[in-house]
């Protein structure tokens, strides 16, 4: 791997707002860089800042200052519209909640991407199709949501993630809602992902699930308190020495 | 491209939204449905009454001027002025004739209800005008069958009448009236023409009940105290003002008036029936958009609101597609044809139930749907949805992706 810088972070700073002279410093002066083709883990307690760093460089917030190169576009102060190109484009989100639309059969909620960016329906139809088919849902293209398992669910939302082949993928406590035999086997595919050259950025709070990616960044308090790659050999396996067994509870708010 | 992409999913998104939540959609439909019924029925009204009005009123032709005791249309309070005034007489149209250049024809004209009879037939309550040849010319009368007095005839004083095509269809069934004697009053007169159907004025009172017989002869039989009425036809190209105000000195002078005095006579025109006209017409006009006005705020402001629920229940999917790289305008887009096509619908319904509901109508008033008016209603329903729509759309479409995936 070791391809050219996809994101860049130069003392990103994120403040909230509280009102009342209340302000809630999220991020403080977060620098790092992350390559094409790696895979990363952002790890750190509730509190310290992952969804609130996620969601910057996910595109859907913009710090409040500092700089964010996005495969080498200055982001950081994009407007509305700008900032739904590159997501459309170049980042794939996988959500803890799945985050399907209920209405939608699993092709509509893959397509979705490519409906933005303008794709005509039968190529739509037809690249749909053959990502659901890669995740092995080839036979559950007009399913609901709700007639699919937490598992099945998930693969919809990685199929959604990587329709418009972007140049990293998002996954915020992508096993969260999921139980462990059921997160494992997502964990794989990230794996599978990883393999092909994919960018992966998970963000977990599970010591387990991390240690899937290749690269650990742990923040406290809104800062970087380490920054380490993982040493290991062998395969992965399956990790169920933590005692936590989450259940999944198929909801999707 | 996108946008069509977009405007597509948008049509497809709504549509499955509103089928999601029919009984919802119906109820809030119910504003617009009212206020499409009540633009088209008043629509359908006055275009029905305008079409009548043409029709009725044609008769009396829009270059000529009558001469009349009495003040046409509505005059409000003033009858007793009308009422004491000396009565007109016929032979001021000779006068007339002689004096006022602007003039091309002038015929009097005095009528009375009377009974004509032929054979053991009788039609009652006949309008028996008496006039000179000149009055065919006044009115631009046409005919059936033969031909108008010529002016020997009627200064002549014989005893022959022109029929209106009711009397013919009357008294003569398939037979031809020409030459046949007819008896007015008991008193016997031979048929020279029929005229052609005039029509009703508002459907109510026929112009074809009617006889025409020679001023002298009616004189014989009803007497000279009667006032007459005077049609003065304008000289073609000349301007109807102008004609009126040279023929109001000749009445002024024909009647012997001071300066000081006013007129004792009144010019009337085509003109009082179209101002009385237009003012029914305003007030029909002015009810019908008040209604229309109030039903369509009222369905209105349902959309909205219900838009703004919608957009609510929606928000995290607004997020999900915001993420997804949905842009503004597509999110807008989505709840904006919601809107449209909630109104839309109604206003559909509403154009569907006015049908009948005209028919109903046109037993009190005559009415006319033209496709125009269809279309008017259509697009008020599309007006309604987008200004409706547009606040609920753009807040929608301004939601932050962040906050809207946090939605509960
Ligand atoms: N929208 C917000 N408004 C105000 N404070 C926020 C908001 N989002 C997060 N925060 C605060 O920022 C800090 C980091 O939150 P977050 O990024 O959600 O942490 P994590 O995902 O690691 O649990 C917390 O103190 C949280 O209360
Ligand atoms: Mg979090």
């Amino acid at each position: 791997m070791g391809g050219q810088k996809v994101i860049e972070l130069v003392k990103v700073n994120k403040v909230y707002d509280m009102g009342a002279e209340v302000q809630v410093n999220a991020l403080k002066d977060i620098s790092l860089s992350i390559d094409s083709g790696e895979y990363v883990a952002i790890m750190g307690p509730s509190g310290s800042g992952k969804t609130t760093l996620m969601n910057i460089l996910g595109c859907l917030d913009t710090p409040t200052s500092g700089l964010y190169l996005f495969d080498s576009v200055n982001v950081s102060d994009m407007d509305d519209n700008e900032l739904a190109r590159i997501r459309n484009q170049g980042i794939g989100f996988v959500f803890q909640t799945f985050n399907l639309i209920p209405r939608s059969d699993a092709l509509h909620n893959v397509e979705l991407p490519l409906i933005y960016s303008g794709v005509p329906v039968s190529e739509r139809k037809e690249r749909a199709r053959k990502t659901l088919e890669m995740v092995g849902l080839g036979d559950r293209v007009h399913h609901k949501p709700n007639e699919l398992s937490g598992g099945q669910r998930q693969r919809v939302a990685i199929a959604r993630a990587l329709i418009n082949d972007p140049s990293i993928i998002l996954a915020d406590e992508p096993t969260g809602n999921l139980d462990s035999k059921t997160g494992d086997e997502i964990m794989l595919f990230f794996e599978d992902l990883y393999a092909r050259g994919n960018t992966i950025i998970l963000v977990t709070h599970e010591e387990y699930i991390a240690e899937h990616a290749k690269r650990i960044i742990r923040i406290r308090d809104g800062m970087i308190e380490s920054d380490l790659p993982i040493e290991r050999n062998g395969k992965v396996k399956a990790h169920h020495d933590t005692e936590k067994v989450t259940v999944g509870t198929g909801g999707q708010g | 491209m996108t946008f069509g992409t977009e405007l597509r999913e948008g049509f497809k998104l709504s549509l499955s939204a509103l089928t999601a939540n029919k009984g919802r959609a119906v109820l809030t439909m119910l504003g617009i449905i009212i206020g499409i019924i009540s633009v088209t029925l008043m629509g359908a009204a006055i275009e029905g009454l305008t079409r009548e009005f043409n029709k009725s009123f044609a008769f009396m032709g829009a270059d000529v001027l009558y001469v009349d005791k009495w003040q046409w249309g509505f005059t409000g309070g003033e009858w007793w002025k009308y009422r004491n005034r000396k009565p007109l007489k016929a032979d001021y149209a000779d006068r007339i004739r002689r004096e006022a250049t602007l003039a091309a024809a002038v015929a009097p004209e005095v009528d009375r209800s009377g009974k004509v009879r032929f054979g053991n037939k009788v039609a009652n309550n006949v309008d028996i005008d008496g006039t000179t040849a000149d009055y065919a010319f006044v009115t631009r009368m046409d005919f059936d069958a033969g031909r108008f007095f010529t002016d020997e005839e009627s200064r002549g004083g014989r005893p022959i009448a022109v029929i209106g095509k009711d009397v013919a269809n009357l008294l003569f069934l398939n037979r031809d009236p020409i030459g046949e004697q007819i008896k007015i009053n008991g008193l016997p007169f031979r048929v020279i023409g029929v005229r052609s159907t005039q029509g009703s004025v508002l459907g109510l009172f026929s112009l074809d009940n009617v006889v025409y017989i020679p001023l002298g002869q009616f004189e014989r039989i009803y007497g000279t105290r009667f006032s007459a009425t005077i049609g003065v036809r304008a000289v073609p190209g000349s301007d109807l003002d102008n004609a009126k105000e040279e023929l109001r000195g000749v009445m002024r002078k024909i009647r012997g008036l001071l300066p000081s005095q006013e007129d004792d006579f009144s010019i009337n025109q085509q003109t009082a029936f179209t101002n009385a006209f237009d003012q029914m017409i305003f007030y029909v006009g002015a009810i019908g958009l008040f209604v229309t006005a109030l039903s369509l705020f009222v369905g209105g402001i349902g959309i909205m609101n219900i838009m703004f629920v919608s957009v609510t229940e929606r928000t995290r999917e607004i997020g999900i597609r915001k993420a997804l790289g949905a842009r503004r305008q597509a999110i807008m887009v989505q709840f904006l044809i919601e809107a449209v096509l909630i109104c839309l619908g109604g206003g559909l319904l509403g154009l569907f139930l006015s049908y009948p509901l005209s028919m109903l109508l046109d037993n009190f008033l005559p009415t006319a749907m033209p496709v125009s008016i269809a279309m008017l209603g259509i697009a008020i329903s599309l007006f309604v949805g987008v200004v409706s729509g547009i606040v609920p759309a753009l807040r929608a479409s301004k939601l932050d992706p962040v906050e809207a995936l946090r939605y509960e």
